[in-house]
């Protein structure tokens, strides 16, 4: 296989031209990525700075971490504290600030908290320390939910007894829904998440097309990301509406079907609290009943999560939404930093307010 | 969410400068100290020495290229080598926890005298506590040193100037990756080995062949994106850094873009920033090529007039954006 290398400069200056003529003749165009990779990738590449003043980027509601709710952050921490669990978590939920506490918090107090890269770990750290319950933080989009997925099957072959999940994956297209609705975005189209798309595919993105919002599946290298903005741009200049795909290499049409199977073996589509936009119907996973087991919130008979009390003046809701851009909240910059954040978006590696931020757009 | 106990985040970066500038500098020193340096430069009669100390609580203890014996050796030396001076003594105190190996402990110390005796340091003096179970990490060691000053040489973070290049003795972040790849079992990233080295032969070529180098730093917590903060702020300057230049190892960008982290941001034990007139810069670079472990120094940027970001970086694809000071480590303990 030849090798292509996806940050090849010339190549990019040849996508940046053919996007400022795509543009040239369009009025304000503003596209959303949906996904805080994205975000933090378009930061790092100062692209914005590249691209023709009427393309406007977006930064919508992708990062998994800021939109997960406060009152879970606090809960988690509850059950290290006051039960005594082993919390095992993905590293970017240690900081985020729940309603009155941080697992970081709890940590300083003595909370056993371990950080690893994959729900799999999960098991050894449980077979570790058989003598103490241990929880997973399950959190993430369609691109952690196969792994998810995975973990409660294999703890369940294995008849693991101390381990249990607790689950606050959200799904990506109920959320969209939501954003067009909410005709203040003013949104001409969107560049979509890869790697969601690699396990979703391409058909549930279709609602877009048909209510005129050109999009692109996009990958996350420097070409990657200008060859969706530009097949989109082009799009609008012809009029065209459709859900294209700029990530070939990795996200199939169909999407990956045996990932599609385990994850709704073990998880049912349910209503979920999103931190900063509310209860969205049918945009989040709960554990089915056939793995009821090794559900925390069944384990510690833990209550509804089910308020999401946001700092005063913080308005990561309406960040995450699209609706101003991170440098229009009051806060930004002087009372929440990323080393000391009072939202979600800020503390967070994926969240928009800390693109913004590190990158100083 | 203010916080009013020490937290793992102020280990490094900005967390690390906020506990210093807010409860350790106040109460130690309430008169305010001067600009921090690797190590504190001070005159006897006929004499200029340098002095400094470092703790090492790295987990885990051994890892590829090193261990925390090498660290503790290589932390003390390099501060010192930093503001040019030859290390001649060193002081080695050790936290113990009951239970551990003796012969852990003597292969731990044995790496650490090795590193000594080849650059000619001796051990002049320590100390030694053992805790109860549960009450450390198995080792702990903190070393102190003393260095003479090279005759006419005067290096410091305040001295960097518009104009200056701005050098690095070669790829970056292969300590960090190294101990992040054996405690989150990141099997793609095994193969990284750490870079910890004595850095006083490095030091000295470049001065012995650039008399007017103005800063050095070693790029230890909070990576090359640290140091360079610290230099503009203490130049009041800005660095410009050119992306495609920086020497990334492809282990190092690989378990950067898996862990979502900056390698600018990741730590070294044996790299170090340099600061010299940029007609001297390939003098100072040809001078470090003579190391294999600095074969990739190159220059990454220059240092121009004060500007809104301390640090910027031309990206591969001509974009500009700033390189954020690491805001505080969230894998604790790599050094």
């Amino acid at each position: 296989m030849a090798f292509v290398n996806f940050s090849d400069d010339s190549t990019a200056k040849l996508l940046l031209d053919k996007i400022a003529l795509a543009s040239q003749s369009l009025g304000q165009v503003r596209l959303m990525e949906v996904c805080g990779t994205h975000t933090m990738e378009i930061g790092r590449l100062g692209l914005r700075s590249l691209l023709p003043k009427n393309i406007d980027l977006i930064s919508g509601p992708g990062c998994p971490v800021c939109v997960t709710p406060g009152s879970y952050i606090d809960a988690a921490a509850d059950l290290a504290l006051s039960y005594g669990a082993r919390i095992v978590t993905y590293g970017d939920l240690i900081r985020v600030p729940g309603i009155h506490t941080s697992l970081e918090e709890a940590k300083s107090k003595g909370a056993d908290i371990d950080i690893v890269t994959s729900p799999l770990i999960a098991l050894d750290i449980a077979k570790a320390h058989a003598g103490q319950q241990v929880v997973f933080l399950t959190v993430g989009f369609e691109t952690t939910t196969p792994a998810s997925a995975k973990a409660i099957m294999n703890a369940a072959n294995e008849g693991l007894q101390n381990l249990s999940f607790f689950v606050s994956h959200k799904i990506v297209p109920p959320a969209l829904e939501i954003l067009i609705a909410d005709k203040q975005l003013g949104l001409s189209g969107f560049i979509l998440p890869g790697h969601v798309s690699a396990i979703i595919g391409q058909t549930p993105y279709q609602f877009l097309a048909d209510q005129g919002l050109p999009s692109a599946i996009t990958g996350f290298e420097p070409l990657d990301i200008l060859a969706g903005i530009l097949l989109v741009t082009d799009m609008l200049r012809h009029k065209k509406s459709a859900i294209v795909n700029a990530y070939t290499r990795i996200a199939k049409p169909q999407g990956n079907p045996l990932a599609q199977e385990l994850v709704y073996r073990v998880f049912r589509v349910a209503d979920a609290l999103w931190r900063g936009i509310g209860k969205l119907p049918q945009s989040g996973l709960t554990i089915t009943d056939e793995f009821g087991f090794f559900d925390a919130t069944k384990r510690f008979s833990m209550g509804n999560i089910d308020d999401s009390e946001m700092p005063e003046a913080c308005s990561c809701g309406d960040v995450l939404k699209g609706r101003i851009k991170p440098v229009e909240c009051p806060l930004f910059g002087t009372s929440c930093t990323p080393s000391n954040p009072v939202g979600p978006c800020m503390v967070s590696s994926e969240g928009s307010c800390a693109a913004y931020y590190k990158y100083g757009a | 969410m203010t916080t009013t106990t020490v937290r793992l985040s102020h280990g490094s970066g900005k967390g690390l400068q906020e506990l210093l500038s807010t409860v350790v500098m106040p109460a130690l020193i309430p008169g305010g100290t001067g600009i921090l340096e690797d190590a504190f430069v001070f005159d006897i009669p006929g004499r200029r020495l340098a002095f400094t100390t470092d703790s090492f609580v790295v987990s885990p203890l051994e890892f590829p290229g090193g261990n925390i014996g090498t660290l503790a050796a290589c932390g003390t030396i390099n501060d010192l080598s930093m503001m040019g001076a030859r290390p001649m003594l060193m002081s080695v105190s050790l936290i113990l926890e009951e239970g551990f190996a003796f012969e852990k402990l003597a292969r731990i110390l044995s790496s650490l005298s090795q590193i000594c005796a080849s650059m000619g340091i001796k051990i002049a003096c320590g100390d030694t506590k053992v805790v109860d179970k549960g009450k450390a990490d198995g080792l702990f060691i903190n070393t102190a040193g003393i260095g003479i000053v090279q005759v006419g040489i005067s290096l410091s973070a305040a001295y960097a100037k518009p104009g200056d290049a701005v050098v690095v003795s070669g790829g970056i972040g292969l300590h960090g990756v190294t101990i992040l790849a054996q405690r989150e079992n990141l099997h793609f990233a095994s193969a990284a080995e750490s870079d910890c080295a004595p850095l006083w032969p490095l030091a000295k070529a470049v001065l012995d062949a650039v008399p007017q180098t103005r800063v050095m730093r070693d790029a230890t917590r909070g990576g090359i994106a640290a140091v360079l903060h610290e230099i503009a702020t203490d130049s009041k300057v800005s660095i410009v850094l050119q992306e495609s230049a920086i020497p990334i190892p492809p282990v190092v960008k690989g378990a950067c873009s898996f862990l979502g982290m900056d390698p600018l941001h990741i730590a070294n034990e044996g790299r170090f920033a340099i600061i010299v007139p940029a007609d001297w810069a390939d003098k100072a670079v040809a001078a470090l090529r003579v190391f294999p472990n600095a074969k990739d120094a190159c220059v990454i940027g220059h240092v121009v007039e004060k500007d809104r970001f301390p640090v910027l970086l031309k990206t591969s694809i001509g974009g500009t954006r700033p390189v954020e000071m690491p805001p505080g480590e969230l894998l604790p303990r790599i050094c």
